[in-house]
């Protein structure tokens, strides 16, 4: 097994090479309390810091999805302090201002990219930033709609913007306020209110297990023709 | 990229895509299912698994690793807690904060209770959960040519026709009652541009119904879940587990919670007690690498079950037929079923289908299973890992060249981080430990029952419960589930404690099972709720000393 060099907060360790940074801190014999959660890159709670050894930068990715390179100094977030705005999604004006009134700081972005650049899901950062500012819902909550809530960009920002959380505020209202309603959706609980499903579901909550079995074998399964756009 | 002797294998899956294009391999008969299941399915060998000595539920069997944890020492004692030193007094104590938790603390706020009257105690941070990881999909029957009926009968057809029905007939009617409210909320379903749900086929559907935003959909709809708790300001603490429920001789009345980072514990009062705990993925079922995330230690069901509650359908354990096979960083992560949806078919080493792509989760496992060691036509890994293609590629075939990146974004980023493009590659898949198909018991407004009904103050939703799938879930039913009876646990919860009396706090349950595990005569040395699995390596842990 060929074995490479990690400094984890400093210390030195010597971990098998392919191994991510998570599981080469388990290796080493670390026992995550914080910094492991979904272990899968869904859910933002690894973020790390690295450097590499000869090398000034400071990368920012998730240990669960990143291999250790020979020679990283590694260090994990354990939390994010960033500030986060209380609202009531019902009661909120959602006009071009509200993201710029709930997230004033947001007017302090220099466009500087550093918040893209700590991005690990690669996105666009900065541009959502700027689309929050003019108050473009649509486009920010589609630039962000991978974002998993980490909170690098956050700690990086020199304007201190909290990104993720503005950028939660505009996907709520697109979703909300701006995505077309589903009318289909609106209907069919108007139907199972009124009862319309009960007598059908009745009938199959009686039948016998040979019955409801020769429903299930029989039933016809809908084509599968492509239809999305 | 692959190395050379799978590339060798690729080749033969690029040869036979044309072809496969136009075909698809026939749906498996009742029959076929079951020869399928009975020789290949991990839940059908007879060695893992054993009954239960103790409890309510002795002599169901269940995996040997639930029967370890079940048959093991409670980790605190009467003695070791003052009960009479109450650190939280609340109407709610909710225990979980994943999907479940997190629902039915806005019913429980929406039915009446105060913000500052509701806790939720969790073990890692609120939202890390299998909930956020979920991608595919919800099922929910809204489009006109599906019913409520029909999704009942996939569901319960889905699960071996063993479900508990008045379950599966919450589960179906509330479903288009929860999107809405999701809607209304702000989440992002992917839609047409007339507002129309964009809806496709999960294993074992008969009706396209399931929901998604993008391949991101858990995330998306917690996330906004979350984020509606944290404005309403219902507490949360994190990094406290509960290790034991509280009972006041009649009933259950809160928790003992665990400071994982002080190690100190806290007493949380509480008239209602809701378990969201979820599963057990991380207890590795037969050494399965799991999907699950890293708190999935099955901790709500163990202290449930000192407490007295039923379990159903623990047998049954859930194998995702597509967990990652290759590279060896990501194994076991989920696959979305999604991308089957979308028209990827499972393909052998020589580039040849062998199953229809849309089995109920089960039956797909099991045939996967058979083609790599059964028939020996699975693809070997440099680690010896087996695994067979899925033809990833075809998807932009068949919805145009960009859908993987916008569908199935979490996918690509996945692979693109190893330097494979599954828009141009296929991808390699094994089964991995999903899902706890069974749990605890509850009835359709998840109060959890006991030997003699309802055990008063305590109710369940999401994974820790039973009784939904049956032996088998079908995708897109768990999203569904802990919406449905998270919120269902959260009115019922709110309602009771409108009404409750809380009486003196006593541990004495958890005596009781210690002498039930002395009778049974278990002696052992384990010791659970487990809280989190162990991962630390063996050499490291050779030398550790246990000195402060």
């Amino acid at each position: 097994m060929k074995m490479v060099r990690v400094y984890i907060m400093g210390k030195e360790y010597k971990v098998p090479e392919g191994l991510t940074i998570m599981k080469a801190m388990e290796y080493a014999g670390y026992r995550y309390i914080r910094g492991s959660g979904c272990r899968a890159g869904f859910c933002g709670a690894c973020a790390t810091v690295y450097r590499k050894e000869g090398d000034y930068k400071l990368y920012a990715d998730l240990a669960c999805q990143t291999t250790v390179e020979d020679g990283m100094y590694l260090a994990q977030l354990p939390f994010v302090p960033a500030n986060k705005a209380t609202y009531s999604l019902k009661k909120l004006n959602a006009d071009d201002k509200v993201l710029v009134e709930h997230y004033p700081e947001l007017a302090r972005c220099v466009s500087c990219n550093t918040c893209t650049k700590a991005c690990p899901q690669e996105l666009e950062v900065m541009d959502y930033v700027q689309a929050s500012l003019r108050g473009d819902f649509e486009k920010a909550a589609h630039l962000s709609f991978d974002c998993i809530q980490c909170g690098l960009c956050a700690i990086r920002c020199p304007a201190e913007i909290p990104q993720y959380h503005v950028a939660q505020l505009a996907r709520r209202i697109y979703g909300r306020y701006v995505a077309p309603k589903a009318l289909h959706l609106e209907k069919r609980v108007e139907e199972i209110k009124q009862g319309k499903f009960d007598k059908e579901i009745e009938r199959l909550k009686k039948m016998s297990k040979e019955e409801i079995k020769k429903a299930y074998y029989a039933r016809d399964i809908e084509e599968e023709a492509p239809e999305e756009d | 990229m692959y190395p050379k002797e799978m590339e060798k294998s690729v080749r033969k899956v690029e040869e036979s895509r044309e072809e496969r294009l136009h075909k698809l391999p026939e749906p498996m008969s009742a029959e076929e299912r079951e020869e399928v299941l009975k020789k290949y399915h991990p839940d059908y060998k007879k060695e893992v698994k054993r009954k239960l000595k103790v409890g309510v539920s002795a002599g169901m069997v269940v995996p040997n690793e639930v029967a370890d944890i079940i048959e093991s020492n409670p980790i605190i004692s009467e003695k070791d807690v003052d009960l009479s030193n109450i650190d939280y007094d609340v109407d709610v104590l909710i225990i979980g904060g994943g999907g479940a938790g997190t629902v039915a603390a806005l019913w429980a706020y929406y039915e009446g209770i105060k913000p500052e009257n509701i806790l939720i105690a969790t073990k890692l941070r609120h939202g890390d959960s299998n909930s956020i990881m979920a991608q595919g999909g919800i099922q929910a029957a809204d489009k006109e040519n599906d019913s409520p009926a029909i999704h009942f009968l996939d569901a319960y057809g889905g699960g071996h026709f063993a479900n508990k029905k008045e379950l599966v007939e919450a589960l179906v009617k509330d479903a288009p009652f929860i999107i809405k409210w999701h809607e209304e909320l702000g989440v992002m379903y992917d839609k047409k541009e007339d507002g129309e749900m964009i809806t496709i086929h999960g294993g074992g559907t008969s009706r396209k119904r399931m929901h998604s935003a993008k391949d991101y959909t858990g995330m998306e709809i917690l996330r906004v879940l979350r984020d509606e708790v944290r404005n309403i300001g219902i507490p949360v603490i994190e990094f406290s587990p509960a290790i034991e429920l509280l009972m006041d001789g009649k009933q259950v009345a809160g928790a003992v919670l665990f400071n994982m980072e002080t190690e100190q514990y806290y007493v949380a009062r509480a008239k209602a007690t809701i378990l969201a705990t979820g599963g057990f993925g991380r207890l590795h079922i037969q050494n399965f690498p799991t999907t699950n995330h890293y708190g999935a230690t099955a901790d709500g069901l163990v202290m449930a079950y000192h407490a007295g509650a039923k379990l159903r359908d623990m047998d049954s354990v859930q194998y995702h037929p597509t967990g990652a096979a290759y590279p060896e960083q990501v194994v076991g992560q989920l696959i979305t079923e999604k991308v089957r949806g979308l028209g990827a078919q499972p393909v052998n080493v020589d580039g040849e289908q062998f199953v229809y792509p849309l089995e109920p989760r089960d039956v797909e496992a099991s045939a996967i299973i058979r083609e790599c060691y059964g028939r020996n036509k699975g693809v070997v890994t440099p680690t010896g890992m087996r695994g067979v293609w899925l033809d990833s590629p075809m998807i932009e075939i068949i919805h145009g060249e960009g859908t993987i990146e916008k569908n199935l974004a979490a996918m690509f980023r996945l692979f693109k981080r190893f330097n494979i493009d599954m828009r141009k590659e296929p991808i390699l898949v094994f089964p991995t430990l999903h899902y706890q198909n069974g749990g605890i018991e509850i009835n359709e407004n998840a109060c959890v029952l006991g030997k003699n009904g309802i055990i008063k103050g305590l109710f369940a939703g999401g994974e820790v419960e039973g009784g939904v799938h049956g032996k088998n879930r079908l995708m897109g039913n768990s999203l569904l589930d802990y919406n449905v009876f998270g919120r269902r646990a959260g009115i019922s919860a709110a309602r009771h404690a409108k009404k409750a009396k809380i009486g003196k706090l006593s541990l004495k349950h958890v005596e009781d099972y210690k002498k039930m595990l002395k009778d049974a005569g278990i002696k052992t040395e384990r010791k659970s709720p487990l809280l989190l699995p162990e991962y630390r390596g063996k050499e490291a842990l050779s030398r550790a000393l246990d000195i402060f």
